[in-house]
C-alpha cells in the first residue's frame, strides 16, 4: 500500500469517527430527557419518542410560518424554533404528568403500558394533523453544506450544529441538576420523598416540572433531528428502544453514565458500519449491549446511593 | 371426582368456564360464521396462545415480557421453513436459475441451500424445533437475567431489545429469511394442501382443540403448589427466597413454558394464514399481545382468550370503517385498562358476578337468603376465573361469617 491509500484510510476512519460522534450526540440528546425521567424519577415513558416528534413538528411549523410570513427572517429562525420546540414539549409533558403519570408512580410496569397507549394516541393525533407523509422544515442556508477540515476530510455542518447543541444542553442539564436550587429539590425528592415533603418541598410540583423538563429536552432533540432526517408520525417510535438501552446501559440515575454509554454505542455502531453492512452493525451493537447488560445489569456507572 | 372438582382445574366453576369456552370455540363459532370469518377467528386464537402464556408469566408470575413476539416468530418461522422447502421442490421451481431452493434465495443470488435450512426437510425435526428452540432461547435469556435478579422494568426493556434485534436480523438477512416480505406461497404440508376449504376447517378445529387442552394443562399446573409459589413470588419475592426456594429457576421455567406455548401459536398461525413475516415478531405486535392479556384479564386464562378475540375483532371492524379512530381507541384502551380495570374483563366479571347472582337469586325466589351473602368473595387463589361465592360461599359464610378475599393486589 502506498502513502495515499493509508491517508485515505485514515481520513475514512476520521469521517466514520465523526459520524460516530454525530450519532453519539443524537443518541445523547434523546437519552438525556429519558435519563432525567427514568433515571431520576423511575418513570418509564414509552411516549418519549413522540415528544421528540412533537419537537420536530413544531420546528416544521415554525419554518412554515417564517417562510410564509417573514421570509427575511429565514436565516435566524432556527434558534427560536428550538426554543419553541422545548416550550411546546414542556407544556404537553406537564399536562401528561398532571393527567396520567402521577397516578402510576408506584407501578412501573403499568406506567410502561399506559405511556405506550399514550404514544399510540399521540402518533395518531400527529398523523391526523400533519398527514402520514414525512415532512421537513426548510433549513437556513448556513446549516447546509459541509466544512473541509483537510483535503480529504469533509464534515457536514449540521452534524457540527447538533454536536454543539448537545454540548450546550448537557452542560445546561448538569448545571441545573447539580448547581441550582431547583436541582437540589429534585434530588432531594428522588432520594427521600417523605422527608422532602416534611421539609417543605412541594414534591408534586417538583415531579411535574422534572417530567416536563425531560419531555422538553426530547423536544429539543426532535428539533435537532430535523436537520438530519425528515419527520413522520412514526419517527418517534423508531428510536425509543435505542434510547432506553442507552439510559439503562449507562446506569439509570447517572448523567455521566448516559454520556459514556451514548458515546460507546455511537462509536461502536459507526465503526462497525464501515466494516459490515448497516443492519448487521446494528444487530451486533445491540447484541453487545444486551450481553453486557446481562452480565452487569446495573450499567456502566453505578449510583452509590442505597435505595 | 370431588377432589378434581374442588382442587384441580380451579374447582367446579373452573370446569364450567373451560367447558363454556370449548362450546363457544368448537360449536358456536363454526355454526355462526362463514369460512372467511372463521379463518380470521382461527388467526385470533393463535394470538390467544401468546396471551395465555403471558397470563401465567405476567399475571401469576409478575414478569412482564414485551418480547413474546420473538417466540411466536420462532415457532412460525420454523413451520414456514418446512412448508417453504416443501413448496420449493425442483419440480415447481423449474423457472428459477437454481431450482430446488426457495424463491427469495434465488432473487438474492444464493445458489445453494444454507446449512441451517437443511434439517427442516424433516417434519419431525420441525416439530422438535418448534418446541425446543424457543425453550432453549428462553432458557438462555432467562438464566442470564433471572439469576442476576434482573426483574421488572429492566427485563421488559431487554425483551424489547431482543425483539428489535430479531426483527432487524430477519429483515436484514433477506437472502436467508425472506426479509421484510417474509416467507410466502406456502402450499402443502406433507402433500396435504393447506389452502383448501376443508383444510381450513380442519386447521381451525385443530387450533381450537389444542388451545383448550393447553388451557386445561396450564390450569392444572397453576392449581398445584407451583401456582401458589408463582403468586407468592409475584407478591413478595424475597420472602419466597428466604423460605428456601430458588426463585430464579421457577421464573426461568415459567418463561420457557410461555415461550413454548407462544411458539405453538406461531406454528398454527403459519398453517392457517399461509405465510410468516417479521411484522409479527417485533416490538409492536409483542406489546399488542400484552394488551390482549390485559384486556381479557391477566389473572384469567379463559379471559385472555376472550380478550384476544375481542381486541382483534375490534381491530378488524374499526380499521375497516374508522382507520383513524382505531389507534386512538387502542391507546385509550391501554390507558383505561391500566388505570381503571387492571384485572381486565375477567376481573370486572368477578367483582360484579357475585352481586348479580345473589340479586338474581333474590328476585327469583322472592325471599331473603338465610346467610348474608359475602360482598366480594373469591374463595381460592386457584380459581379467579369465576367467583365460587354462590356455590361454596354461603356454606362457609354460615360457618365463618366472613370469606377471605384474595382479589388481585394489582
Amino acid at each position: 500500500m502506498d502513502g495515499s491509500s493509508i491517508s485515505e484510510m485514515s481520513s475514512i476512519l476520521a469521517m466514520q469517527g465523526f459520524a460516530g460522534i454525530s450519532l453519539f450526540s443524537v443518541l445523547l440528546l434523546m437519552a438525556l430527557g429519558l435519563a432525567i425521567i427514568f433515571g431520576q424519577m423511575g418513570v418509564i415513558n414509552m411516549a418519549h419518542g413522540e415528544f421528540m416528534a412533537v419537537g420536530a413538528y413544531t420546528t416544521y411549523l415554525c419554518s412554515h410560518l417564517v417562510v410564509t410570513y417573514m421570509p427575511g427572517f429565514q436565516s435566524y429562525y432556527f434558534f427560536f424554533a428550538v426554543a419553541a420546540a422545548f416550550g411546546v414539549a414542556f407544556g404537553i409533558g406537564y399536562l401528561v404528568e398532571l393527567g396520567l403519570i402521577r397516578f402510576l408512580y408506584k407501578r412501573p410496569l403499568d406506567t410502561l403500558l399506559a405511556t405506550w397507549g399514550l404514544s399510540l394516541i399521540m402518533q395518531q393525533i400527529l398523523r391526523s394533523t400533519f398527514g402520514a407523509r414525512e415532512v421537513s422544515p426548510t433549513l437556513p442556508e448556513w446549516l447546509l453544506g459541509s466544512m473541509h477540515l483537510t483535503e480529504t476530510i469533509e464534515i457536514p455542518i449540521n452534524g457540527l450544529m447538533v454536536m454543539g447543541l448537545t454540548v450546550f444542553v448537557t452542560l445546561g442539564v448538569f448545571l441545573l441538576l447539580h448547581r441550582s436550587r431547583w436541582g437540589l429539590r429534585v434530588r432531594a425528592t428522588v432520594q427521600n420523598r417523605a422527608m422532602s415533603g416534611a421539609v417543605g418541598i412541594n414534591t408534586g410540583q417538583v415531579d411535574r416540572v422534572t417530567f416536563a423538563l425531560g419531555c422538553g429536552i426530547a423536544g429539543i432533540a426532535g428539533a435537532a433531528f430535523t436537520t438530519i432526517a425528515s419527520t413522520g408520525p412514526t419517527s418517534g417510535s423508531q428510536y425509543i428502544v435505542d434510547t432506553f438501552l442507552v439510559v439503562v446501559f449507562g446506569g439509570a440515575g447517572s448523567l455521566l453514565g448516559t454520556v459514556a454509554s451514548a458515546f460507546a454505542i455511537g462509536e461502536t455502531q459507526s465503526i462497525l458500519e464501515f466494516f459490515l453492512n448497516g443492519s448487521m452493525a446494528k444487530v451486533i451493537t445491540l447484541l453487545a449491549i444486551v450481553g453486557i447488560l446481562m452480565m452487569r445489569p446495573e450499567g456502566l456507572v453505578v449510583s452509590k446511593v442505597r435505595r | 371426582m370431588t377432589f378434581s372438582m374442588q382442587k384441580l382445574f380451579g374447582g367446579r366453576s373452573g370446569w364450567v368456564s373451560i367447558a363454556l369456552l370449548a362450546v363457544v370455540i368448537l360449536v358456536v363459532f363454526p355454526l355462526a360464521f362463514d369460512l372467511f370469518r372463521l379463518n380470521l377467528i382461527g388467526k385470533y386464537l393463535t394470538y390467544a396462545f401468546v396471551a395465555i402464556g403471558l397470563v401465567t408469566l405476567w399475571g401469576y408470575g409478575g414478569v412482564l415480557s414485551l418480547g413474546q413476539g420473538v417466540f411466536f416468530g420462532l415457532g412460525g418461522y420454523a413451520m414456514a421453513m418446512f412448508l417453504k422447502l416443501e413448496a420449493s421442490d425442483p419440480e415447481s421451481t423449474k423457472i428459477q436459475s437454481t431450482p430446488g431452493i426457495p424463491d427469495f434465495m434465488d432473487w438474492n443470488q444464493i445458489t445453494a441451500l444454507p446449512w441451517f435450512w437443511e434439517p427442516f426437510h424433516s417434519f419431525t425435526f420441525t416439530l422438535l424445533a418448534i418446541l425446543v428452540l424457543p425453550a432453549l432461547f428462553a432458557y438462555f435469556i432467562g438464566a442470564a437475567m433471572f439469576k442476576r435478579r434482573v426483574g421488572g422494568v429492566y427485563f421488559a426493556i431487554i425483551t424489547q431489545a431482543i425483539a428489535l434485534i430479531l426483527t432487524i436480523l430477519i429483515i436484514g438477512q433477506q437472502g436467508y429469511t425472506g426479509g421484510a416480505n417474509g416467507m410466502t406461497d406456502l402450499k402443502t404440508l406433507h402433500g396435504w394442501d393447506i389452502r383448501t376449504d376443508s383444510a381450513k376447517y380442519i386447521l381451525y378445529f385443530l387450533t381450537g382443540s389444542v388451545l383448550i387442552s393447553v388451557i386445561a394443562g396450564l390450569r392444572w399446573m397453576l392449581s398445584t403448589k407451583f401456582g401458589r409459589l408463582l403468586l407468592a413470588m409475584r407478591d413478595r419475592e424475597d420472602r419466597v427466597r428466604f423460605s428456601g426456594y430458588d426463585v430464579a429457576n421457577f421464573k426461568i421455567f415459567m418463561f420457557c413454558v410461555a415461550a413454548i406455548i407462544s411458539a405453538i401459536g406461531g406454528a398454527l398461525f403459519t398453517l392457517q394464514v399461509g405465510f410468516m413475516s417479521p411484522s409479527f415478531v417485533g416490538i409492536v405486535p409483542s406489546i399488542e399481545m400484552v394488551i390482549f392479556t390485559a384486556v381479557g384479564g391477566r389473572m384469567s386464562l379463559v379471559g385472555a382468550v376472550y380478550g384476544a378475540l375481542l381486541v382483534n375483532a375490534g381491530k378488524t371492524v374499526f380499521s375497516e370503517s374508522f382507520p383513524e379512530l382505531w389507534l386512538l381507541l387502542m391507546g385509550g384502551l391501554f390507558i383505561a385498562v391500566v388505570m381503571f380495570f387492571p384485572n381486565g374483563l375477567a376481573g370486572l366479571y368477578e367483582k360484579h358476578a357475585a352481586k348479580l347472582k345473589t340479586l338474581a337469586q333474590r328476585v327469583l325466589t322472592r325471599r331473603a337468603p338465610t346467610a348474608p351473602p359475602p360482598t366480594s368473595a373469591t374463595v381460592s387463589t386457584l380459581a379467579p376465573e369465576k367467583s365460587a361465592a354462590s356455590a361454596s360461599g354461603s356454606r362457609s359464610a354460615k360457618r365463618k361469617g366472613r370469606v377471605l378475599t384474595t382479589e388481585g393486589s394489582r
